[in-house]
């Protein structure tokens, strides 16, 4: 249209500044800072690459990393393949499709914070709900959080927070799957449990592709859990990359190493977002 | 061909299809599984909400018993002790404007985006979707140091900004994406009425783009209500506190008053609850068209 380039600039200006400030310029300034020790204010001194080979001797952050990494493991395997159960299962009944939607996927809308503190109360030694279930079986108190569980722990609320996300992803491309598929599937004598491994999964390939792409580049965004459940211990035995980020960047000040952290997460990021998407090409289906 | 499938099937196949899909003892077996994992997700709950109302020795000593004599106590104490009404406030000024900026600024981008032509729109596209990758943990440091220069830190600025800025780019990629879709007529015969196209925007654009704009709202409010680490960072003071960075310090300072804990957890829940009860299927639908496009 005549005219529009006054408009085109009038609209997007706006868009563009605010993202330009505080979303595209921190990224590359945070970048940057992680070349520099600084407390964020008055010292700051160019360091060239200290950061990095203070990060590659961390044992702490090596530790945060190998947990990150395992809790991806986890939470890969457990959230999209608990989904596709709950969703292949849901797609074989008829009643009550309405409710299990319903009380699967409501977890996600409820805040990192509040699953943290209510998984503190059901892990809780006194009287969390675990406990209490044991003690009213008769059976012993156990301690739930310890070194060797706490990583579990943490992945539990995790797994049980996203479960409805992919849950709702996959019962919809199974729905887009047309009747006749399956009617000529009927006709060819394939059925039940045969039926789902070589139609239906072959045929959502690329959505449980996607699934497990999120799943994994959302791992690396933990924040709040581990947070609120165990602050990273005990010791550092549940320390992840994001939680570690905080304490060195806003705990102990160190925002230069902190800034070094966040640059090790978005490459861990985009190199695993790319491997993944990689490993797991195939042919899109499309009808 | 019926037989030669047949014999491919591996014991297990055999056995589940037999037990499994064809009976009625698969079906009550899907039906238990099911609802086995709702109660996962409703019994928590149910236990926290229950508690609320029994004072801090009661759910100790019967903590599945409904209360006998069921308080208020501890929803007055969240409001006296640990002032859950203020946080409340500050967590609806906060992400209330978010919603509202990223609505606004983003459906006027969205708009340009997709359907106006210009030489800068492929390289701009390209860097929306780049911005996608972008975690909160690597623009903080930066964002923090700005917001200290420009006497920010602690005031409901500091968190609208950087939330706006975050949220902007998926806003703008949805409901452009929407945008594109409505037909060239409409917008043809807007400018045979004489409309410019600020008012095609307004008057044809907005309207039949709302529930585009619905998906993005609710998205965008969830997750500034929710977002505890920027927070953390920004607004951690009391006075402009939203309500996850007040259920941090519950769980840091107050972690042995129970009754305290589950009232502050019934309070952050339930309102979310009911919104989504009433925005589910939007939700719900928004949830997925996005995560399988993007």
């Amino acid at each position: 249209m005549k005219g529009d380039k006054l408009y085109v600039f009038l609209f997007l200006t706006p868009a563009f500044i605010i993202t330009g400030i505080f979303l595209y310029y921190p990224f590359v300034e945070n970048i940057l800072q992680s070349f520099y020790k600084t407390d964020g204010f008055f010292n700051s001194t160019f360091i060239g690459l200290d950061n990095y080979v203070r990060l590659w001797n961390d044992e702490i952050a090596r530790e945060a990393l190998f947990n990150s990494l395992e809790l991806m493991l986890y939470v890969t395997i457990f959230q999209v393949g608990i989904a596709l159960i709950l969703a292949i299962m849901v797609n074989a009944i008829t009643k009550g499709t309405g409710f299990y939607r319903t009380t699967f996927f409501f977890p996600i809308v409820i805040s990192g914070a509040a699953i943290g503190l209510l998984f503190t109360l059901i892990y809780n030694y006194r009287n969390g709900l675990l406990n209490e279930i044991l003690v009213n079986l008769g059976l012993e108190r156990v301690l739930w959080l310890t070194e060797q569980s706490s990583l579990y722990m943490v992945a539990i609320p995790t797994i049980w927070n996203y479960v409805g996300f992919y849950f709702v992803i996959l019962l919809t491309a199974i729905q887009k799957i047309p009747d006749d598929f399956y009617e000529a599937a009927a006709l060819e004598g394939i059925t039940g449990v045969q039926k789902m491994f070589k139609l239906t999964i072959p045929l959502i390939v690329s959505d449980l592709k996607t699934c497990i792409v999120l799943a994994i580049t959302g791992t690396l965004k933990i924040f709040e859990l581990v947070y609120i459940i165990t602050r990273g211990g005990p010791g550092s035995s549940s320390e992840v990359l994001g939680t570690y980020m905080y304490q060195k960047a806003f705990e102990d000040t160190a925002m230069g190493y902190g800034a070094t952290i966040a640059v090790l997460i978005v490459v861990l990021g985009l190199t695993l977002a790319f491997i993944t998407n990689k490993l797991l090409q195939k042919e899109e289906v499309t009808y | 061909m019926h037989t030669y499938t047949k014999d491919r099937l591996t014991f297990w196949e055999r056995f589940q299809e037999r037990y499994f899909s064809q009976s009625k003892v698969g079906k009550i077996f899907i039906y238990v599984v099911l609802t086995l994992w709702s109660m996962t997700t409703i019994f928590p709950l149910a236990w926290v909400f229950l508690n609320s109302f029994k004072d801090s020795r009661e759910i100790i000593t019967d903590t599945f018993k409904m209360p006998t004599d069921p308080t208020m106590q501890n929803y007055v104490n969240a409001f006296e002790t640990v002032n859950i009404g203020k946080s409340y406030m500050n967590s609806f000024i906060i992400s209330g404007s978010v919603v509202l900026l990223v609505l606004f600024i983003g459906g006027l981008a969205a708009f340009a985006m997709a359907r106006m032509q210009f030489k800068l729109r492929g390289l701009l596209q390209a860097l929306l979707i780049a911005s996608l990758l972008i975690p909160a943990f690597a623009t903080i440091v930066p964002v923090y140091r700005m917001m200290i220069q420009m006497d920010l830190v602690n005031t409901y600025l500091a968190l609208i900004i950087p939330h706006t800025a975050g949220n902007l780019p998926f806003a703008i990629l949805v409901i452009s994406g929407y945008m594109a879709t409505i037909p060239k007529e409409l917008e043809e015969a807007s400018v045979m009425d004489g409309c410019g196209r600020f008012k095609m925007f307004t008057r044809i654009f907005l309207p039949i783009s709302l529930p585009s704009f619905a998906t993005v709202g609710i998205f965008v409010f969830l997750w500034s209500y929710n977002d505890l680490f920027s927070s953390l960072v920004l607004v951690s003071h009391e006075k402009v506190a939203p309500i996850v960075v007040l259920l941090s310090n519950v769980s840091s300072q107050y972690g042995t008053d129970y009754g305290l804990m589950t009232a502050a957890i019934a309070m952050t829940v339930i309102p979310v609850l009911i919104f989504y009860l009433v925005v589910q299927k939007t939700f719900e639908k928004g949830a997925t068209s996005g995560a399988v496009k993007g």
